[in-house]
């Protein structure tokens, strides 16, 4: 019921929203929690086990039982919190775990044989037959416990990652986070301000009071107006702080757009990483339940939760409130209530010697020991010496004291310390390196207790920033001590089914944690994995403590003595799409464009994947069906005429430096200092352990001056590796080295008509370069550099261009092949050129192989040093035993991954005889070739070996060969 | 994580990638013998690591930057960063292969 005057919500701005398919109407400022509270709503949705129904019990982030569906246009978000959920135009929610309507859910028969789900059910009931788990346990299971649905869709939703740094970051913009943060600023610190509510203020906002004497609110407006107009202090509000890392590192979560009609662009949320170099933990802290039998009725809510429905959006969460608390404090409610003309039927408190001078009646030395109501509360039974009796009620706010908001202090694996003055736990100092808790999130609980505190921290991190503190006064305020008496659990009457929650949303109970003791799971650890206390997505927030008192009780010993308890992050649940924004599609894998690629889907040339790049798989014609028609065209075309193929993702490294010819001799198995100039030649490199690394070709361009071309696939590890080398082990010599890739376009033109193709687009005639030659040209009017090598065994040439002459010169290439029979060429046709020929890609080179294995092992040189020389000699890396490179022939279809059997062996993988790496079909030799690896391949060409290939029903037996299939002198190449 | 590398100041961990061991710089000579049954300077240099709980030093490259290899004195309990060098101007880099 909505109060006229009260609150800070925006009365003339009406919001309306719909939950569970009904319409409701709110005002800017609700929470879906205190708008439905105002419609009169009081059950918000069943429980995890039993399906209770249950109702508010909180105003904020650890709320345990409004958990609602939030329903967009193509998204569905499961446990949304009503209490931090604010409502918008068109907001449509619902309830969930339930099995049918919210009031009559079907699965509630559970709570009716409650008995028997009690802690440890699960594990005790359904460990036999065995085979029944998967078939018939786990999914009735599944399907009664899971808390909210999924969508089953893709998350097509808007979210942001963001970093920001800061000199000091204040988490909670409550009395000692505001304080905090206006020390620093004016020093002139670089201040962030992270507050988890849309405004600032925290328990202010709620509880009022005075500051120095002036309503709270007018001096919370004041300190957020200095703040907001200060060019060095950012405030954010919506941003929960989820996590403390390494290095003053922070995870907070930002609201984005949950709180607003969705537009196009308006990001959801955004998670942000903020480093800073101080920190103050101002989160103040939580008020506890208390465990009395069916405490768990909607209408019974936490005191401070009435307060804020009261004070902050001007609803009476009932007609008729009793209190049930244990420390002065919470009185504070009943006054705020009476105040406002909602009654209040009574004060309970168990203390004996309180004070019972109220606007209505106190009962001290009470308790609370039952409460009846199905759907929602309607009256208590109290206890009070030997006298029992039962008060009509429809609100019970209750307050079992407070716990300090220290949970990001426990973050980097520090436990807090129990403090028996405030009977709960607060943290301990430097939990966090450059973490300080201030205020009530360190236990010290009046606003002028957190105004001091907040200072002093501020103060604090000024000095180990080197920054002078403000002159700076803490205001006059609320300085009453804190006077409680803990109290964590009531005994019901004999003979009564008492239940007393204390983990809501997990439904687990006083009974639970004595039945986890009895059954001698004592250890705080075993006792909340056996009744799964703490687990659901509150995190414990509202139960730990509870639970370990209880516990502590049920096995006579002190909270101390039974355990800590801790939090890990997140604090608050984090969406992964939130974590992992801009990890989607092309931000997970963006695309590296050749400069040919416009050129190439001109000629409709399906793009494949290599690594990032995209490259043309074939070129297809009129009349081509089949990739293969297309693919076995360009080889003809390559080995009959000319062929064009852009070559550019091959890694390019440029080396230069009077030691450049011997850091090359160092990195590669063989020679390159000897190498003249204009010349290229083939390298291997190995790795240090000896396999191999890569292959490539380096050209000499000046006495001083090296290009290096590497394998698309390990260009980067290349790169790396030189670096290393070079850094590491070179550092005196004389040389620099940089990548150059995607400097240079770089274009095969391969055939018997290549030379005849080159000679016209050179500015100058070529005359004499001999194969392995390379030698600056001049295209156009543009400096390039043409190469003499071969990847297809054909007569070949690589023209290299800077990378903006690309395109154009692709096309002139392609043109004039045309004219010539010639034409593009793809990745399908350059592979089969170069099966044919026998050479290597890193499907051949994959990581196990050794020089040796692939039939270089005379290419590692045993003059001289280098890389991986001395781990090559190692026996077991080169032999007889080991699976060696050879070619194969087959009649029919075969496949690369299918592994060599001996002709009448069985296929088992005892008589395993190697693999196979690369296959096509050859239009040049009319067969099926394939490169493989087999034992002791190298001896046994001429023999027959059975290929076998489950994944695709290959059984074929094949011809073993050596792996130059075509032109095995190189006759073609040379010209 | 950040790192802060000589030249280019304290940078976010994902311009690093990390490679191994400090041990990595130490290279056998080319005649040291390759096999633990031989004495195994190589087998220790390429395959034998501690696992130490504190601090350790190990080879970060900066390839979102500037390409420099690093070498990092960190300690695995407490994630303190307490040096980073460059593996190219260390003490005795000077002097190696
Ligand atoms: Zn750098």
């Amino acid at each position: 019921m909505r109060l006229e005057g009260k609150g800070i919500i925006d009365r003339t701005r009406e919001v309306s929203f719909r939950f569970d398919g009904r319409d409701y109407r709110g005002f800017r400022g609700d929470t879906l929690a205190s708008a439905l509270l105002a419609n009169g709503v009081k059950l918000f949705g069943r429980s995890f086990k039993y399906h209770r129904p249950r109702g508010l019990l909180t105003a904020g982030p650890e709320e345990p039982n409004a958990l609602v569906e939030v329903i967009g246009k193509t998204s569905r978000t499961p446990n949304t919190r009503a209490t931090m959920q604010e409502i918008f135009d068109g907001l449509e929610s619902r309830s969930q775990n339930r099995l049918g309507s919210l009031r009559h859910d079907l699965m509630a028969v559970n709570d009716l044989v409650s008995p028997f789900l009690s802690a440890g059910f699960y594990y005790k009931t359904f460990m036999w037959p065995r085979h029944f788990w998967e078939g018939l346990y786990e999914p009735i299971i599944r399907r009664a416990a899971g808390l909210g649905s999924l969508a089953k869709v893709h998350d097509e939703g808007v979210y942001e990652k963001a970093w920001a740094h800061c000199d000091l970051l204040v988490i909670g913009a409550g009395p000692a986070g505001l304080m905090a943060a206006l020390t620093a600023a004016r020093a002139g610190a670089d201040v962030i301000l992270a507050e988890e509510q849309p405004l600032t203020g925290g328990r202010l906002i709620a509880d009022g009071g005075l500051i120095g004497g002036d309503p709270a609110a007018q001096w919370v407006h004041r300190v957020e107006a200095e703040l907001r107009a200060m060019p060095n202090v950012r405030i954010m509000t919506r941003t929960t702080v989820t996590g403390a890392y390494d290095n003053g590192t922070y995870g907070a979560l930002e609201r984005v757009g949950l709180h607003r009609s969705p537009r196009p662009n308006l990001p959801r949320e955004c998670f942000w990483r903020i480093v800073a170099r101080r920190a103050v933990l101002t989160t103040g802290a939580q008020e506890r339940h208390i465990a009395f039998p069916m405490n768990d009725r909607p209408g019974i809510m936490l005191a401070s939760a009435v307060r804020t429905y009261l004070n902050r959006f001007g609803v009476a969460p009932g007609k008729r409130v009793t209190l049930f608390a244990a420390n002065d404090q919470a009185r504070q409610t009943a006054r705020d209530l009476m105040a406002a003309g909602v009654q209040v039927a009574a004060i309970i408190d168990p203390r004996e010697d309180v004070s019972v001078v109220e606007e209505c009646p106190v009962h001290a030395g009470a308790v609370v020991i039952d409460t009846k109501g199905r759907h929602a509360l309607q009256a208590i039974t109290v206890r009070k010496g030997s006298e029992t009796f039962r008060i009509e009620t429809d609100c019970l706010a209750v307050s079992g004291g407070w716990n300090p908001g220290l949970h990001l202090t426990c973050h980097m694996n520090s436990r807090p310390r129990w403090s028996e003055e405030i009977a709960a736990f607060v943290p301990v100092e430097a939990a966090v390196p450059g973490l300080a808790a201030a205020g009530a999130a360190n236990g010290s609980f009046s606003t002028h207790g957190a105004l001091t505190a907040g200072r002093l921290a501020a103060e604090r991190a000024l000095a180990a920033l080197d920054l002078r503190a403000p002159d700076l006064a803490v205001p006059a305020a609320e300085d009453t001590p804190y006077t409680h008496r803990a109290i964590w659990s009531v005994e019901g009457a004999k003979g009564r089914n008492g239940r007393a929650w204390l983990d809501f949303a997990n439904d687990v109970t006083v009974k639970d944690v004595q039945l986890s003791a009895q059954e001698n799971f004592a250890s705080v650890e075993h006792m909340k994995r056996y009744t799964t206390q703490g687990m659901a997505p509150d995190q414990g927030k509202n139960s730990n403590v509870a639970a370990l008192a209880v516990l502590a009780d049920a096995t006579g010993r002190g909270i101390p003595e039974t355990g800590t308890t801790t939090f890990r992050p997140p604090y608050v649940p984090v969406s992964i799409a939130a974590m992992g924004a801009g990890g989607r599609a092309k931000g997970f894998a963006p695309e590296r464009f050749l400069t040919s690629d416009q050129a190439s889907r001109d000629r409709l040339a399906p793009m494949i994947e290599a690594g990032l790049w995209y490259r043309p798989s074939y070129f297809p014609k009129p009349g081509e069906t089949t990739w293969r028609e297309a693919c076995d065209r360009e080889v003809r075309m390559v080995r009959g005429a000319v062929g064009v193929c852009d070559v550019s993702t091959l890694g390019k490294i440029d080396i230069q430096g009077p030691d450049a010819g011997r850091f090359l001799d160092f990195v590669y198995t063989n020679t390159f200092s000897t190498l003249p100039v204009g010349r290229v030649r083939y390298g291997l490199m190995l790795r240090e352990d000896g396999l191999v690394m890569d292959d490539g070709t380096s050209a000499r361009l000046a006495e001083t001056h090296y290009l290096m071309t590497t394998t698309t696939a390990a260009a980067g590890q290349v790169m790396r590796h030189l670096d290393f080398v070079q850094q590491a082990f070179c550092a005196t010599w004389k040389l620099r080295l940089i990548s150059v890739t995607e400097a240079f376009a770089q274009f095969a033109i391969a055939g018997p008509k290549a030379r005849a193709l080159i000679d016209t687009v050179l500015d100058q005639p070529l005359g004499d370069l001999p194969f392995m030659g390379v030698r600056p040209v001049s295209v156009g009017g543009v400096e390039a550099r043409l190469f003499r090598i071969s990847f297809s065994g054909e007569e070949g040439y690589e023209l290299a261009v800077p990378v903006d002459y690309g395109e154009a010169l692709f096309r002139d290439l392609v043109a004039r092949a045309e004219t010539m029979g010639g034409g593009p060429y793809g990745m399908e046709a350059l592979n089969v050129l170069r099966i044919e020929k026998g050479f290597l890609t890193h499907a051949e080179i994959h990581g196990r192989v050794s020089a040796d294995d692939v039939g270089l092992g005379a290419m590692v040189s045993p003059r001289k040093d280098c890389i991986g020389r001395a781990a090559s000699q190692r026996p077991g890396l080169w032999g007889p035993e080991r699976e060696q490179l050879v070619g194969l022939k087959a009649a029919g279809a075969i496949s690369a991954g299918a592994h060599l059997f001996r002709p009448g062996f069985a296929v088992e993988r005892e008589n395993d005889q190697g693999y196979v790496t690369s296959v096509c079909w050859s239009p040049t030799l009319d067969s099926w070739l394939g490169l493989a690896f087999l034992t002791d391949g190298r001896a046994r060409h001429g023999e027959r070996i059975r290929l076998v290939d489950h994944l695709r029903g290959i059984d074929v037996e094949c011809e073993v060969t050596h792996p130059v299939f075509f032109d095995a002198d190189g006759g073609r190449m040379r010209g | 994580m950040r790192l802060t590398c000589p030249l280019c100041g304290p940078r976010d961990r994902r311009e690093f990638t990390y490679y191994g061991a400090e041990e990595y710089l130490h290279r056998p000579g080319p005649d040291a013998a390759p096999d633990l049954s031989q004495g195994g300077a190589w087998d220790n240099y390429l395959h034998l690591r501690d696992n130490p709980a504190g601090p350790t030093r190990d080879l970060w490259y900066h390839d979102q930057g500037c390409a420099a290899w690093l070498l990092v004195s960190r300690n695995t309990l407490t994630h303190d960063i307490t040096g980073v060098e460059l593996v190219a101007a260390r003490k005795g880099a000077r002097d190696e292969a």
